[in-house]
């Protein structure tokens, strides 16, 4: 049985990292929790951000949120990714698979998955 | 929705947007039926609005006209012989007492239930987005006794650690998938 002094644990383990993310997280990841996007299977696609983020360190540099609907509910699960000083770059149709290509090739190594995105420049 | 628990989140969803404080998710069980309560403290519904959220054409959205959510769980729970209603006591009305509670009974041996599916994820989803929220959640039946509650976490994890930390969420699904055991 997981116990609350595990949790008391993790506070500890907190104290020294949380001063440090303060106004550090550049990179927002936002996934698109409305109904049309939890029927498309937005969840997976989500935690495997969550998951993904934290797996791979990534915490002080990028934050994973959920939106209501976006308005491309036919693209659905759709996933929005802001940085700083660069263009948004919004994902449609993704799977948790998807998500661990955009974390791997986009978040960690800056280049945008192309063939995951919205033919924004075309609609 | 292909599970119950997307449902779940779904309608859960609307209590977030209600400005809610805390939200409980109790879902109980019989041989025959699974009885699922989301009641939160929020601002509540005046009962003209309340009427029309049933219908599959109100939404609180601006942008277009249309908000499945809460007909999808009514029409998942009628699917079964079940039924789902809802009662809400609105701010101005109840400065003491508001909020929604949303009920939906499902008869599990119908042909057309669908299965509770990943419900963990479902309460781990909710922490993630709204760490400020307390959430309660339940799940009993004759040979399951599973609960969390977010309150008690948090006066154990204090102000500077948040629930939607990793690592607390990451003990949450442990907690719930232990007590689970293996009759998820």
């Amino acid at each position: 049985m997981k116990s609350l002094a595990e949790l008391a644990a993790i506070r500890e383990k907190m104290k020294d990292k949380i001063v440090l993310r303060e106004g550090t997280n550049d990179i927002r990841i936002v996934v698109g929790m409305a109904t049309c996007g939890i029927a498309a299977g937005a969840r997976p696609v989500l935690s495997a951000f969550v998951e993904g983020v934290s797996r791979e360190g990534l915490g002080d540099q990028v934050t994973v949120s959920q939106t209501g609907c976006i308005g491309i509910c036919q693209y659905e699960p759709v996933v929005e990714v802001y940085q700083p000083g660069k263009e948004k770059v919004t994902y449609v149709k993704m799977t948790a698979e998807k998500a661990e290509k955009v974390l791997a090739e986009h978040i960690k190594g800056g280049k945008v998955v192309a063939e995951y995105t919205y033919p924004a420049k075309n609609a | 929705m292909k599970e119950l628990s997307l449902n779940i989140l779904d309608v859960a969803e609307n209590s977030v947007k209600a400005k809610a404080s805390r939200i409980q998710i109790s879902l109980q069980e019989t041989q025959e039926t699974l009885t699922l309560i989301i009641a939160d403290n929020g601002c509540g519904m005046k009962p003209d609005i309340l009427a029309g959220v049933i219908d599959p054409f109100y939404t609180t959205r601006t942008t277009r006209k249309v908000g499945l959510g809460v007909p999808l769980l009514k029409m998942a729970a009628e699917q079964t012989g079940g039924e789902m209603r809802i009662e809400s006591y609105h701010e101005s009305d109840y400065p003491d007492r508001h909020g929604t509670v949303v009920t939906a009974v499902f008869y599990k041996n119908h042909i057309d239930f669908t299965p509770l599916g990943d419900v963990i994820s479902t309460v781990t989803t909710l922490i993630q987005g709204s760490p400020e929220i307390d959430f309660v959640f339940s799940h009993t039946s004759d040979t399951l006794d599973v609960s969390l509650n977010t309150e008690e976490m948090r006066e154990i994890l204090g102000e500077e650690v948040p629930l939607n930390t990793p690592e607390v969420l990451q003990w949450i699904a442990e907690s719930l998938r232990e007590q689970y055991g293996n009759l998820l």
